[in-house]
């Protein structure tokens, strides 16, 4: 028992010490990507094999001659993640070696380039585990919006313009795209809610067939905040409906946690820079998406809570740029 | 048997033991890899096909599957090459040994599905070794080889064995077909060396900066220089097993006394060699070079064996929009201060037939630059209408 420590937590206590993404790699400070690849990764344990698509994890955590990772690592394109974790799987599979192979990819290379090949494994049923750490925006390449970006959201090819502000269309529903496959296990994730999120990755470890982990990393520099807020910034993204915790098991859907009330939009959208210019209509039509979405993940009707926009810049001094302010 | 030799390249497969093979339909491909699944549900091949939602996932998984320590095998053709391309360069400095067959398909906008070798000679920078085959015996033949080259330590480069779509593909013809256990004899068992697992943790193919990529660029160049040797004792040892030999390299026909010759890729060869036979009959002194491998390219056994040569022609069924073709701009490199004049010949884009006929005005073109005489330095052989 000397990898394991006893948490107060439940669920916590089998949680292995040993990381298999270890300090010294290249992410932020307050990097919501690292924390969740490294979490992963440390349940998953040492019998896995990692595939990282072009992502600020693959060239934070492994940049020749240097390797942040204590598993076997690969790299080699963008769109390509569901295919690469095939193919590497079918060789241990040939050769008898018992390993979770996982691909972790960020939205644009889930989304939008690897939803091709994410579908082909999925539809296929590869025995895999495929993490989405969605940050929502292309942040590798400077904040290019992608399809997992939100409503309202600043981005450098959504920038705040003078008659257009910000993204115009609506997150996609990623997660219920895979369950629509009828894959084994479809899980959202966030760093805030830990034990939640220790359960269903060890539930997808334990579990064979393709096996979908969607996580929301929050981005200093992208989403424009400070680097200690990131889970304070996950869970208000919960409680605002703007991620829901649950998972699709074998096709039964199952909310995994629920917001007591619903809160106003603006206490998300507050926090973070990205949202500065948003309007009150947009906020109106946010809220109002919102709503309708939390009726089809929770089941009831949502009474619109009343959102007030604060202008108050305090706790951004971050401007975005990695290079400012830190 | 009587077999294409699409079927043919799948019976390779089949005896090389190749244990993971991704697939994705294209014609003139396709045979191979629906005769693969039918080998693997038959009980005939122990391997595991996976049918993939494209050739770009198709080599993702090969790459994923090589990466991972298995032998792999796969095929494309024409756009599905192209659709690859960007996966071609994981696997080369990757040092994956995948073989792949490509069928030769014309790829872009006023294409068929016909021959041309336009889909995989733009992709002969892409680090991978490139053999074009005559018949369906040598595409069978050269797959096995293709392994033995691809996986030899020296090596460890993936191979692209190409042949004619259609002339070749959809082609039955009579194939010895090897007994599994003479092929053992030739294919070792699959050596994982370098592989990721999990007992052994390696990053593999991570972000490079300047100050490491130069030298790991350099020392796949001197992969590919030294799969020359490895290239030649291999066609020694399967000619010594199989009683068939290829020539390595390239293939020289008559060219013992010849003045002048032709060089090229593919079945063009076989209506080459019945003109180079009329002209011998004729007392012409005439000689062929089927090119067989374009990387590595052997520009100094070219070298050697047309130094003397009076003129040299190539035949190209692909252009480079220079005013001339791929294997006129590598052999007139390779030839470069020999004073060999040098003459281009295009024929069979787009599938166009090729006739004795017209391999025979080519032949003419290079005599009459043989003997002194100013002639075009490029044609396009059986153009309708007047080449400028």
């Amino acid at each position: 028992m000397s990898n394991s420590v006893r948490s107060p937590v439940a669920g916590l206590r089998n949680v292995s010490r040993e990381d298999m993404l270890v300090h010294g790699h290249g992410a932020c400070p307050g990097c919501g990507y690292a924390v969740t690849a490294r979490n992963i990764a440390k349940i998953l344990g040492p019998d896995t094999v990692v595939y990282v698509p072009a992502s600020c994890l693959a060239v934070f955590s492994a940049l020749y001659p240097t390797s942040a990772w204590k598993v076997p690592f690969l790299y080699t394109a963008f769109e390509n993640t569901g295919a690469v974790i095939t193919g590497l799987k079918a060789a241990y599979r040939r050769r008898g070696i018992d390993a979770n192979v996982v691909g972790m990819a960020g939205d644009g290379g889930t989304f939008d380039i690897g939803l091709q090949a994410l579908s082909g494994a999925a539809e296929r049923n590869e025995d895999v585990i495929y993490v989405c750490l969605d940050n929502e925006a292309y942040m590798n390449t400077g904040i290019q919006r992608s399809s997992a970006t939100p409503f309202g959201a600043w981005t450098t090819t959504t920038p705040a313009g003078l008659e257009v502000q910000g993204n115009r269309r609506f997150k996609k529903d990623i997660a219920a795209i895979v369950a629509q496959h009828d894959v084994p296990y479809v899980a959202t994730l966030s760093v805030a809610h830990f034990t939640d999120f220790v359960k269903k990755v060890e539930k997808a470890k334990a579990m064979s067939g393709f096996r979908f982990l969607h996580c929301l990393t929050p981005c200093v520099p992208g989403w424009r905040i400070e680097p200690s807020k990131g889970v304070s910034i996950d869970r208000l993204a919960v409680e605002t409906g703007m991620w829901t915790l649950y998972e699709v098991e074998n096709g039964v859907p199952r909310v995994t946690y629920r917001p007591r009330k619903m809160l106003p939009v603006t206490e998300y959208l507050g926090l973070q820079g990205r949202f500065k210019h948003i309007s009150e209509e947009d906020v109106r039509t946010l809220q109002s998406w919102l709503c309708r979405k939390w009726k089809v993940h929770y089941g009831e009707e949502v009474e619109e809570p009343p959102c007030v926009i604060s202008r108050r810049d305090e706790g951004l001094g971050h401007d975005g740029d990695p290079l400012h302010g830190l | 048997m009587v077999i294409t030799a699409d079927a043919a390249v799948a019976h390779a497969a089949r005896l090389a033991r190749a244990e993971v093979v991704p697939g994705f339909p294209i014609t003139p491909q396709t045979i191979i890899i629906e005769q693969i699944t039918e080998f693997i549900n038959d009980g005939e091949m122990d391997a595991e096909f996976i049918p993939a939602e494209s050739e770009h996932s198709v080599m993702s998984v090969a790459v994923g599957a090589s990466a991972g320590g298995v032998r792999t095998f796969t095929a494309t053709s024409s756009q599905g090459l192209a659709l690859m391309y960007e996966m071609l360069f994981a696997a080369a400095p990757n040092r994956l040994p995948i073989v792949m067959a490509n069928a030769n398909r014309s790829v872009g906008a006023a294409s068929g599905i016909w021959t041309e070798h336009n889909d995989s000679l733009p992709v002969r920078e892409a680090g991978w070794l490139q053999v074009y085959v005559e018949d369906g015996q040598e595409a069978l033949d050269m797959t096995l080889q293709a392994f033995r080259i691809a996986e030899d330590a020296q090596v460890r480069l993936p191979v692209m064995v190409c042949l004619d779509g259609f002339i070749l593909t959809h082609t039955v013809e009579a194939v010895d077909v090897p007994e599994r256990a003479q092929v053992d004899r030739f294919i070792p068992p699959f050596d994982p060396v370098g592989a990721l697992q999990p007992s052994d943790p390696m990053t593999m193919s991570p972000i490079v900066p300047p100050e490491f990529a130069m030298e790991m660029r350099y020392q796949q160049d001197r992969a590919m220089q030294a799969s020359r040797t490895v290239i030649a004792r291999t066609d020694e040892e399967f000619a010594a097993l199989f009683g068939r030999r290829y020539g390595g390299l390239f293939e020289s026909y008559r060219m013992e006394d010849a003045e002048f010759a032709m060089v090229g890729l593919g079945t063009w060869a076989g209506e080459a060699k019945e003109v180079v036979d009329q002209l011998r009959a004729e007392g012409r002194k005439a000689g062929l070079i089927r090119l067989r491998f374009v990387r590595p390219f052997p520009a100094e056994e070219l070298r050697a064996s047309l130094k003397d040569m009076k003129a040299v022609g190539t035949f190209e069924r692909s252009a480079s929009f220079n005013g001339f073709g791929p294997i006129y701009t590598e052999l007139r490199s390779a030839l470069y201060d020999t004073g060999v004049p040098i003459t281009d010949h295009f024929g069979g884009i787009g599938g166009r037939d090729i006739t004795v006929t017209t391999v025979r005005e080519m032949y003419e073109v290079v005599e009459r630059r043989a003997r002194g005489e100013s002639v075009r330095e490029c044609t396009w052989h059986g153009l309708r209408g007047e080449q400028e």
